[in-house]
């Protein structure tokens, strides 16, 4: 098990310098000059050649992507040019609420969609797969950012049951575990769970196909087996593939928030990130995805890992 | 020629036996759910499509006096939206940019994903690492966040938004395409190909790019959902067209500040991207079970 983890990290250090790369040219691709948020528009030459060489922009790209990874390793990844603040304390901040809202809206997905494709799966072909596979296409169909806008129609617009905005009633401040602050997460976490849930069932539902259709199915069956025991050795023969998709869906909710944050204006790295593309600030744009991306990488690492050790065939393939 | 007639011919039986893609053809025409899909897209095509002619108002021109009337008003039959425009000719207007900018990105990418994911299979060792070990790289972002990140990187706009969602699904279709050509590269017919005196460049195209596509086209036409979705998602953040301009992911975002007047106007374009994002799903789902012909 060891020497399969550090043999998956191992892999991970080129995956993690091609990222950050890529974070790096993502300002370099940018039309016009980066200074361009900075710098008043009467600025003389003069200031504009200090900025650009207190910034590094007028060394060569090789060396300025060498000094910002030194930077970045060091947690220094600048600061915002809107704010000034750190990039590295201001993502971190937002990245807080989009863990919370990921959770929440892992928990009732991962839920649904393991409860769906199961029984989906185990009576295929009856309505009741007819019912889940339907709700499970719609989910994985949906834009997400309309499904927001309808719930906050239906539950705060026409039965005002709950906000339509925000996270908390004295803003983004101070989060506490009560029905106050909590009313402001379950459209958010609702909307954020259905694509999961539609994968989740569609994975799980093929799975518990393909496993009925095996041999030792069978063999359970002959042997005596009742139904309650086979279908306990169904889910344990679910469990690392249906693990891995749902890594990867926590992975795609922690990094795609942006569109579901920006309807219910949620301040997570989603928010952040639509501010930073507006106000072109171009340190926090680069750090946030850069952020992200690791999390993403890092989390695509541990459900590795803990696959590994649940199915102990992967660690020799 | 022989003169004499021919016994074998006459000897077969009546029906003549159907090649794979005929059957594959009969068995999505009898699929009530993926004709019904199609139906659909065809009438939403068709629409967008034959806007000047179907006799609609004018999507540009607006009225200050009658902002967001509701659906079913008579003259609106959809509505109109916040600047007094009408929803119906709007969302068939719109029809014309969304699709274009959901789908186009898609079939950049499978034409760039199969071309890369071909040669990458087929002549495998170092080119192969090469490119696959740089999809892998993309593979290493969620699709939303690095299709914002391209996007918002290099600005606003239509062209935009259609380059950083080809960059996007291009790894995805190199992966499926490798994949496919892999497990074709070791079949014989390709080997008596070789044997027989073809370069490398005839069996891609003759011999292998007509087994590998099927599966690569069904995976394109799933991926045109999340591409309706995620191009709409652009637009709807500030990233793709511009107002006036009737675009679905536009018109919801402007409209969302009417959903304490005329909440279900409001909601009309995004049953727009849902419908057109389900029946692709639905239909790729149904091809991929027709092709299956073992079942």
């Amino acid at each position: 098990m060891l020497a399969y983890t550090s043999r998956r990290i191992v892999y991970v250090i080129p995956i993690v310098l091609s990222v950050a790369l890529v974070c790096f040219l993502l300002v370099h691709i940018t039309p016009g000059d980066p200074l361009v948020a900075v710098l008043p528009a009467d600025a003389s030459q003069e200031l504009a050649a200090q900025l650009r060489s207190a910034y590094g922009f007028d060394r060569p790209l090789p060396v300025q992507f060498g000094l910002w990874l030194w930077r970045a390793i060091h947690g220094d990844l600048g600061n915002s040019i809107a704010t000034g603040r750190p990039v590295l304390s201001e993502v971190m901040r937002a990245v807080g609420n989009t863990v919370m809202l990921a959770i929440a809206a892992a928990m009732i997905g991962f839920t649904l969609g393991l409860l769906f494709g199961l029984i989906a799966g185990y009576f295929r072909d009856t309505w009741v797969d007819k019912v889940a596979t339907s709700v499970a296409i719609a989910g994985v169909s949906l834009p997400h950012y309309w499904l927001g806008m309808v719930l906050v129609i239906i539950f705060s617009v026409q039965l005002n049951w709950l906000p339509a905005v925000g996270a908390g009633p004295g803003g983004s401040g101070a989060w506490a575990w009560d029905w106050e602050h909590m009313r402001y997460l379950v459209l958010p976490a609702i909307t954020t769970s259905v694509i999961p849930m539609g994968i989740v069932t569609r994975t799980v539902r093929a799975l518990t196909g393909d496993i009925l259709s095996q041999d030792f199915v069978e063999a359970l069956r002959a042997k005596g087996l009742r139904e309650t025991g086979v279908f306990r050795h169904v889910v344990k023969n679910t469990a690392p593939t249906a693990l891995a998709v749902m890594g990867l869906q926590l992975g795609y909710m922690l990094g795609g928030s942006i569109l579901i944050e920006t309807v219910f204006s949620w301040p997570g790295s989603g928010l952040l990130l639509n501010s930073a593309i507006f106000q072109r600030d171009l340190p926090l744009l680069q750090g946030t995805i850069l952020v992200l991306a690791l999390f993403f990488v890092l989390l695509n690492l541990l459900v590795d890992i803990a696959q590994a050790a649940i199915d102990p065939r992967i660690k020799r393939s | 020629m022989s003169a004499m007639p021919d016994t074998a011919l006459q000897a077969a039986p009546a029906t003549k036996a159907r090649g794979y893609w005929a059957t594959v053809g009969r068995r999505i025409r009898r699929d009530k759910v993926s004709m019904a899909c199609a139906i659909i897209l065809v009438l939403i095509f068709a629409s967008a499509l034959l806007a000047p002619w179907l006799h609609l108002a004018d999507p540009y021109q607006g009225s200050m006096i009658r902002r967001l009337r509701h659906i079913g008003t008579p003259g609106y039959p959809l509505g109109t939206d916040e600047l007094g425009r009408d929803m119906l000719a709007r969302l068939i207007y719109g029809g014309r940019l969304s699709l274009v900018i959901g789908i186009l990105p898609v079939i950049l990418a499978f034409l760039i994903g199969t071309s890369l994911g071909l040669v990458a299979g087929y002549v495998g060792g170092k080119l192969n690492t090469a490119i696959m070990r740089t999809v892998d790289v993309f593979y290493a972002f969620p699709s939303v966040l690095l299709a914002i990140a391209i996007s918002g990187a290099l600005g606003a706009g239509i062209t935009n938004s259609i380059v950083s969602l080809t960059i996007v699904f291009v790894p995805q279709i190199t992966r499926v395409a490798e994949s496919v050509t892999t497990g074709v590269r070791n079949m014989d017919f390709v080997e008596a190909a070789r044997a027989s005196g073809a370069g490398p460049f005839t069996i891609m195209r003759v011999h292998m790019l007509g087994n590998v596509l099927g599966p690569i086209f069904v995976y394109a036409t799933g991926l045109i959902s999340v591409s309706m979705i995620l191009a709409a998602g652009l637009s709807f953040l500030g990233l793709g067209t511009k107002p006036p301009e009737p675009e679905w992911g536009l018109m919801l975002n402007t409209l969302r500040t009417a959903i304490y007047v005329n909440p279900w106007v409001a909601a009309l374009p995004g049953a727009m991207i849902f419908a057109v994002s389900i029946c692709f799903n639905l239909l790729s789902d149904g091809m991929r079970s027709a092709m299956d012909i073992r079942n």
